[in-house]
């Protein structure tokens, strides 16, 4: 059975949906806990969010 | 409110002159083009994406309309002339006795017929000149070049006249975002050995953000969005990561301390393998993101074509420059931060091969 390359493009998107949607509520229950500390949350949450993105972009084009 | 709507007016109009989609609509309306309105807006973000010889301003009917810039290569001696001079007689060109044929945007070597060879997959097999052409994309390196080079001269000026002096002009604004990066990004991640590695964190943050905002310009620069660049860029982080590495940053990839010997064994290939994958990941991020940005921007201006039997032409319009303006928004956004976790991810891995680790 082929899966069609849209079929594809739509789980990756869940998949890096689901991921940047986790790290950001951790982010904003971490920013919540610990206000003072917001801007090296808002980093780290940054960083990890670009490498999510980066895996998703990748699998995107190399899929397309 | 009818100033606002003569605004939008103006600015519908301006779109209309400048849009390169212009040509779509007229050619439906004669109704005998070959190939499909979708086929046809394909081929449009398909061009702009690539990189050209030929600096393209707008379409008129079926010709581009810019100007040609300078091709240079080196065969048997270097070779200049005019991009212009492709457009005649079919893409070939005869230059010191030799031909060329431009063909999908490369330069072979033909006969004076201009003959093409293909091989099973119809990929020319024709010869290739060495190619250092002034394409679209350097144009636009030379162009951002050129304008850090006069911001930043006009800042490095109001330092030497002394330390007390404000930047002036464009100064003001560069000055906050050099602290920023050395600030955030430099210093926390790298430690007190910052100082020799911000010229290429400051070099590499504002060509990148340079770039992706004149790539939001309807000039249709798309140079951070062309891989060869993002890899030449992840290159030199890569050469830097590794050239200033210290002993400790290889003793982590080669022989881990502090885990049992067999675990040695297992962990050295993924480390090696992990050299490799951080710049690769700079390189695809960045190349990505502004691909798929630039992308999603022309589609959103082509359903101005592709919706105007649904929504009419006025819905089609307003939809589409709705759609346009926020997904701005985000480009905007998006130019900022690329340019951010490019220079962020740099000074960390730097900062992870020049720090110096307690004795375990």
């Amino acid at each position: 059975m082929v899966i069609p390359n849209l079929v594809g493009a739509g789980l990756i998107v869940i998949g890096a949906g689901i991921g940047l949607g986790k790290i950001g509520g951790s982010a904003m229950e971490a920013i919540a806990r610990q206000p003072e500390a917001a801007g090296k949350i808002q980093t780290a949450m940054i960083i990890i969010g670009a490498l999510v993105e980066g895996l998703a972009f990748g699998a995107l084009i190399l899929g397309a | 409110m009818v100033n606002l709507k003569r605004a939008l007016l103006f600015l519908t109009v301006i779109l209309f002159a400048a849009n390169p989609f212009t040509s779509v609509a007229a050619e439906e309306a004669h109704g005998d083009g070959p190939k499909s309105q979708a086929e046809e807006i394909n081929a449009h973000i398909k061009h702009h994406l690539e990189d050209d010889h030929y600096f393209t301003l707008y379409k008129q009917g079926e010709e581009y309309v810019g100007f040609p810039l300078p091709v240079i290569l080196i065969d048997n001696g270097l070779k200049v002339f005019s991009s212009g001079k492709f457009k005649e007689n079919d893409g070939l060109t005869e230059v010191d006795g030799q031909f060329y044929k431009y063909y999908h945007g490369k330069i072979y070597k033909t006969d004076a017929a201009g003959t093409i060879t293909y091989d099973a997959e119809h990929h020319p097999t024709n010869a290739k000149p060495l190619d250092f052409s002034i394409t679209k994309n350097v144009t636009g390196l030379m162009l951002a070049a050129l304008l850090l080079f006069l911001g930043f001269i006009s800042l490095a000026k109001t330092y030497k006249k002394g330390s007390n002096n404000l930047p002036k002009g464009i100064g003001r604004v560069l000055e906050p975002l050099v602290l920023y990066v050395r600030d955030e990004m430099a210093v926390p991640n790298i430690g007190h050995r910052y100082k020799e590695f911000m010229p290429y964190l400051l070099s590499v943050f504002f060509l990148i953000f340079l770039l992706n905002l004149l790539g939001l310009t309807p000039i249709g620069f798309n140079v951070t969005g062309n891989i060869s660049v993002t890899l030449c860029l992840a290159l030199f982080t890569f050469l830097i990561t590794n050239f200033k590495a210290n002993k400790d940053y290889w003793k982590h990839i080669f022989w881990m301390p502090g885990v049992p010997v067999p675990f040695k064994f297992v962990l050295a290939p993924i480390e090696v393998l992990g050299m490799f994958t951080k710049p690769f990941s700079l390189m695809l991020r960045l190349f990505a993101n502004i691909t798929a940005g630039h992308s999603v921007v022309m589609g959103l201006i082509a359903i101005v074509y592709l919706f105007q039997q649904q929504l009419t032409v006025g819905g089609s319009i307003g939809v589409s420059m709705l759609l346009t303006l926020i997904l701005f928004f985000l480009e905007l956004l998006v130019a900022f931060l690329q340019a951010f976790i490019f220079t962020m991810l740099s000074s960390l891995f730097i900062g992870m091969a020049v720090e110096e680790h307690a004795h375990h």
